[in-house]
């Protein structure tokens, strides 16, 4: 594959808190993303990765790093310079209840893209491209004429996901678009993501807490551990021999329908980002930690092809969750 | 496990509602704020006398007559009495209304969009622009509106839009603060930072997006604003600053009132109850419009 | 066992602007001492409608009518009829004899009073304690949920804490009194993935200790798995299938369940790259216009017009404990 579509390097941001100090929410993050592909990006709240989706898509700037986009260096762009280069980058949000305007039509928030970066569209040709897109989404055409509070939080997802697709984006960066939903209508909106993406060919930036569901959708991951990338893989080399005890917990945190297992617990909540522990950042929920880790921040490291891990102890070797699945017989 | 690929067939149509359904709330809870609706009333019947009165009248506002000077009022041919040089009381409380209303409504347009447009700027850049924009609102606030207003007044000529302009730069202030709040914890919000992604221009961000979400709060301070004017009008008219005689307003009728407060009470007191009811009027609909458009009080998700 | 809550034709009807709604229709269970029942479904299935009739948490009559019967059965053997009770009684049975926690703590928990203060005023309410006694209870409890620094965190605020913290917070105030059963309304979902399988972990474990009930409502079947002895799957307002746990994820009859069951995302999803989940199309039905027969006709792959479009169909019997709402559930297989 030729040039990749994004790529980003020891991109940062810091915020000043109070006392003088120093939140970073990102923390020297690097990674590319090729022309159509999923990069997962998987974390708990804290971890950084909706930031990071934010400072990717510039809507916020980054405090020291680049930003490589089709080729242009989009790290320092002005807000107007940006406006050009959005209509290839889009964003879908978590709550779709929040992200939508209440008070204008499916339309109106469909039309807004349109306006914007194809001008010269008339009326006629708008509306029929709206209810081309709502359809690509499974929605009714005349969808277009109502209002957000008239749909279920699953349509308005799908709304949502029309905003972003309707001028036919290059990159989307996809924010927690599901864990917001009910299962059930989760899978719906997953299913619809991969549909859109094989007939598109887009590139998305899927953010997620729940590794299952990225799993399901990327075609590689990165872990995200207070701003930080702690292992970065191919999707099945990442669930078959994970290389990071974070990885590890994140998959035995998962809930599975083969029920009750040993699992790893992680002992309380992510350190505040304001005074991340020294050394390896996750020596102080690791069961594998020794004194060693907390002299300094390990790097991150190539162990396999593709396959990089920022760990003191590479010699660990760590639970897979395609070995020990509970045997369950499949539906359908 | 099949492809289970959700398709427009599948999804049935949502429940339709009219789209104002979601505001129905706010225009009931309104109705039944009896207060704001004593409010709207006194301003409506108000309004519609200053503007309708005079023509009924059969006494012109200069006329002079000196055969029936200090007529008490509810007694003889002046409803409301007349003043030292025989002019219909009634006529000049309503003429004088027109200006005071104007006056009033004028300068709480003027200021709102000054206000607003000083909020807007000031929430949606933020940084050392808003710092500065802000920090001056706070310099013009700790002036005490009254004294800035005399101040103002000492140093142009009096006239109804002078005063106007006088008033409205007492009165911003408070619309801009509120403004800016909003403006700034909206665009946190996920709609305007949606907008930005799309790559909308600021002008759009500003004015599509954020301000039809600060309109309730705008509309109150804008109604309470009105009120301000009105009595800040009146003081400087009273003092002397205002608007001059023969042009009659509310608060220029006081002060010709005071040298007969007690040979003839009523040039006093009907020009104060009237600056009474349309005041509170302006508050109790203020107030009224803050309960009603309040949203947390809607219980739509 | 003995049943310690026992729920026959719950009903619950709402009289609102648009109508009247029908939120809860026929609910039936028995909850046994130390049994964790999970009540499951979409939005709008009734799941928390349930069990905030059941707790005489919905106001009162006109707008919100109830009817049916509940039976509490209390430490002492006393059985408390809940949905006629005096609300004076009706409140010691709240936070006493049945502690509730919910998705979001901050909903509950009173944002401008100290934690531990939260805590002490349900004790000091339901037992007879000196302040002081109270206030040591209220350390050991938040001690006991797992909050490191306990007594720091008692005279913290609600919204200084984390929302796994938070969730801890309320575990701990919901079983200040030992309550007999614990009523948990998504308690998970809001969390991240790591902590849900946290305070899973914790409800489980005081679980065994105290030997309570648990009416645990989700939406997501994986989480059932976890926590689950019983499953009871609503669907527009009733059940449409009730099994014990394992029969339930390894043979269930009704399609609806088979669908939720389909929808989790697994781990060993991944060797399927490009496949897709088994999602169940369309959206819960408006509860003002559910469709005639089996309301979940319209997303039901195995539908007939003959009888699913006509007939609302009853309960089942299948086997011992296991009922299903299904008119074709011998002919199909799910």
């Amino acid at each position: 594959m030729n040039s990749p579509l994004l790529q980003v390097t020891d991109l940062a941001k810091h915020y000043p808190v109070a006392g003088g100090r120093t939140l970073r929410a990102v923390n020297g993050v690097s990674f590319t993303l090729r022309a159509g592909e999923v990069l997962g990006v998987v974390g708990e709240s804290g971890s950084g990765k909706t930031t990071l989706g934010r400072v990717v898509l510039r809507l916020t700037p980054p405090s020291a790093g680049e930003i490589v986009f089709r080729g242009q260096d989009v790290t320092h762009l002005s807000r107007r310079a940006l406006r050009k280069v959005r209509r290839h980058m889009q964003l879908v949000f978590q709550d779709p209840y929040a992200s939508l305007n209440p008070r204008m039509s499916v339309e109106q928030i469909l039309a807004i893209p349109l306006q914007v970066h194809e001008p010269s569209l008339g009326r006629a040709d708008r509306r029929s491209r709206i209810e081309e897109m709502l359809r690509t989404v499974g929605l009714f055409a005349e969808a277009a004429d109502r209002y957000p509070h008239e749909f279920s939080g699953g349509q308005r997802q799908r709304i949502g996901i029309a905003r972003a697709l309707i001028c036919r984006p290059e990159l989307l960066v996809a924010d927690e678009p599901v864990s917001a939903l009910d299962v059930s209508v989760q899978a719906q909106v997953v299913n619809l993501l991969l549909d859109l993406r094989e007939r598109l060919g887009l590139s998305i930036l899927f953010i997620a807490h729940d590794i299952a569901v990225v799993g399901m959708i990327s075609d590689r991951i990165a872990v995200m551990y207070l701003g930080r990338v702690v292992e970065i893989a191919d999707t099945l080399s990442l669930f078959n021999r994970p290389r990071h005890p974070y990885t590890e917990a994140l998959f035995s945190a998962v809930p599975d329908l083969g029920g009750r297992r040993d699992r790893i617990l992680l002992q309380g909540d992510v350190p505040s980002p304001v005074s991340p522990p020294s050394g390896c950042p996750f020596r102080t929920r690791c069961r594998y930690a020794e004194p060693d880790c907390a002299v300094e921040v390990p790097s991150l490291v190539e162990r396999s092809p593709g396959h990089l891990a920022a760990c003191h102890r590479p010699e660990l070797v760590l639970a897979s969750p395609l070995s020990d699945v509970a045997p369950l017989p499949r539906l359908r | 496990m099949s492809a289970v690929a959700p398709s427009a067939a599948e999804l049935p149509p949502p429940v339709l509602a009219a789209p104002s359904a979601a505001r129905r709330p706010a225009l009931r809870r309104f109705m039944r704020h009896r207060l704001a609706m004593f409010g709207l009333v006194a301003i409506i019947v108000l309004v519609v006398a200053c503007a309708l009165g005079p023509y009924l009248s059969p006494y012109g506002p200069l006329t002079i007559d000196l055969r029936h000077r200090f007529q008490p009022p509810f007694e003889g041919r002046h409803w409301l009495g007349s003043d030292q040089l025989g002019r219909d009381l009634l006529v000049r409380l309503l003429l004088a209304g027109r200006i005071s209303l104007t006056v009033g409504f004028a300068a709480m347009g003027l200021s709102t969009a000054v206000g607003v447009v000083i909020g807007l700027v000031a929430g949606f850049y933020g940084g050392w622009v808003g710092t500065a924009l802000m920090r001056f609102v706070d310099a013009v606030l700790s002036f005490p509106a009254i004294f800035l207003l005399l101040t103002l007044a000492a140093l142009v000529s009096p006239g109804v839009l002078t005063i106007t302009l006088i008033v409205a730069l007492t009165a911003w202030m408070e619309v801009a603060r509120v403004v800016e709040g909003q403006v700034r914890s909206l665009r946190e919000r996920d709609f305007a930072i949606a907008a930005e992604a799309i790559g909308v221009s600021d002008a759009h961000l500003m004015l599509r997006e954020l301000l039809p979400n600060i309109m309730a709060p705008i509309v109150v301070a804008a109604t309470l604003n009105v009120a301000r004017a009105i009595l800040l009008e009146s003081y400087a008219s009273y003092l002397g600053y205002g608007i001059q005689p023969p042009t009659p307003s509310w608060g220029n009728m006081l002060n010709n009132a005071q040298e007969y407060l007690t040979s003839a009470p009523w040039l006093a007191i009907f020009p104060g109850a009237v600056i009474t009811l349309a005041v509170t009027g302006f508050n109790f609909l203020g107030d009224g419009l803050r309960d009603a458009l309040d949203p947390r009080l809607d219980v739509h998700r | 066992m003995t049943d310690v809550l026992m729920v026959e034709d719950l009903a619950v009807r709402f009289r609102g602007e648009s109508g009247v709604v029908d939120a809860v229709e026929g609910v039936s269970f028995r909850l046994r001492e130390g049994e964790t029942l999970a009540i499951v479904g979409e939005s709008s299935s009734g799941k928390s409608v349930t069990a905030l009739a059941l707790m005489r948490l919905l106001g009162g009559p006109p707008n919100c009518v109830v009817r049916g019967r509940a039976t509490f059965m209390r430490q002492d053997g006393e059985a408390l009829a809940l949905l006629s009770l005096p609300e004076t009684r009706m409140a010691s049975v709240r936070g006493r004899d049945v502690g509730m926690i919910f998705q979001e703590p901050m909903t509950s928990l009173n944002p401008v009073h100290r934690i531990g203060a939260q805590i002490v005023e349900g004790l000091l309410a339901h037992e007879r304690l000196s302040p002081r006694a109270a206030e040591k209870r209220a350390v050991a409890l938040l001690d006991h949920v797992g909050i490191p620094e306990p007594a720091l965190r008692a005279r913290a605020f609600p919204h200084q804490l984390s929302g796994g913290m938070r969730q801890r917070a309320m575990i701990a105030m919901a079983l200040a009194c030992r309550p007999r059963v614990l009523i948990a309304d998504e308690p998970t979902t809001a969390l991240d993935v790591t902590i849900q399988a946290q305070i899973l972990e914790l409800i489980r474990a005081l679980q065994h200790e105290t030997g309570m009930s648990v009416i645990f409502i989700t939406h997501n079947l994986g989480v059932v798995a976890e926590v689950a002895d019983r499953v009871l799957v609503m669907y527009a307002g009733q059940v449409v299938e009730d099994a014990p746990v394992d029969v339930l994820l390894h043979r269930p009859q009704m399609p609806y369940s088979a669908g939720l069951i389909g929808s989790v995302p697994r781990l060993d999803d991944v060797r399927r790259r490009g496949g897709r989940l088994a999602a169940i199309p369309g959206n819960v039905p408006d509860p003002n216009t559910r469709p005639a027969g089996c309301t979940f006709h319209p997303r039901c792959a195995h539908a007939r017009p003959d009888p699913c479009e006509t007939a609302r169909p009853a309960l089942e019997y299948v086997s011992d404990g296991h009922t299903v709402r299904c008119a074709r559930w011998r002919e199909i297989t799910v």
